[in-house]
């Protein structure tokens, strides 16, 4: 079932784009950063990045916020296509099965870290109602991005 | 893992900040609860749960005055959330799974509230109290 027709009131979808497009600096820099210092585990697929051992470091290491761009990007992907997820993010999935061997569990917390930054940034705008509408396209990305796991 | 000092120190003195509001910021996490997880209304059957309600205002400052209990217990929470974990478990029967949620939702609402606070170090320490209030909550089921 397409996530934007049934799942998502038109007026939610328009402030969900709108806020994407102002944050994605703010996914860009901080969510995947955040990710990693608010769930150390998480750290396990990044050993190649180097210095990782504090939170300061994990903020200026070049390679995190490389990856947070990949992850932005794809973001990107997902918000253009939320009636095709699982289309769209097919490749990803069997990579993320196959290459990088990573815990599905991963991808909610990624998703609901994401929903927090959103929260420090849009306060007020970020009802309850545009939090629902949220909660559901990481939700739906994570499926997504699962789909392909056997 | 046991909360550190620092994480001990961080959850204190969001919590002083919060003062008088924790019951206004536990009905919003219910409210977002409810929007975002709506499987989770099933359990509030018998409340009125439209915007504003009174009943979910008062659901609200119970949530609040466990997890404020739990703030000054935090050397014991296993035993502070005995009797309501044990209500949770036997009378309520609300699978545990629930409880994530209504964490989450809570985390989402002091990081709007108070956005400059909300540093990594800060959402870290909360996460991880949540997760010890949620495990304490889960300890009586079987």
């Amino acid at each position: 079932m397409g996530a934007k027709g049934e799942y998502y009131p038109s007026k939610l979808i328009g402030k969900v784009l709108k806020i994407f497009c102002i944050s994605n600096f703010v996914f860009d820099m901080v969510s995947f950063h955040r990710l990693l210092v608010v769930y150390p585990w998480t750290q396990r697929f990044f050993d190649s990045f180097g210095n990782l051992s504090s939170p300061s470091a994990i903020l200026g290491n070049p390679k995190v916020k490389a990856h947070g761009k990949k992850v932005l990007t794809s973001f990107g992907d997902a918000i253009k296509n939320m009636d095709n997820l699982k289309i769209t993010f097919a490749k990803l999935s069997e990579l993320h099965c196959d290459k990088l061997h990573v815990d599905p569990e991963n991808f909610k917390l990624l998703g609901n870290v994401m929903v927090i930054i959103l929260a420090t940034h849009f306060g007020k705008e970020f009802t309850p109602e545009v939090q629902a509408a949220w909660q559901k396209l990481v939700s739906a990305v994570a499926i997504a991005l699962a789909h392909k796991y056997h | 893992m046991a909360l550190s000092a620092e994480d001990r120190a961080l959850v204190r003195a969001l919590w002083k900040k919060l003062g008088s509001n924790v019951g206004v910021y536990a009905t919003e996490a219910l409210e977002r609860t409810f929007l975002a997880f709506p499987a989770t209304k099933t359990y509030f059957s018998h409340l009125d749960l439209s915007p504003g309600s009174a009943q979910v205002r008062a659901h609200g400052q119970k949530v609040a005055d466990a997890l404020s209990l739990a703030v000054e217990r935090l050397d014991d929470l296993p035993r502070a959330l005995s009797a309501l974990s044990h209500l949770h478990a036997c009378q309520l029967r609300v699978d545990p799974a629930n409880f994530p949620l209504l964490g989450h939702c809570l985390l989402v609402t002091l990081a709007r509230h108070y956005p400059g606070d909300f540093s990594p170090a800060l959402q870290a320490s909360l996460d991880k109290f949540l997760s010890h209030v949620i495990s304490a909550l889960a300890s009586e089921y079987r």
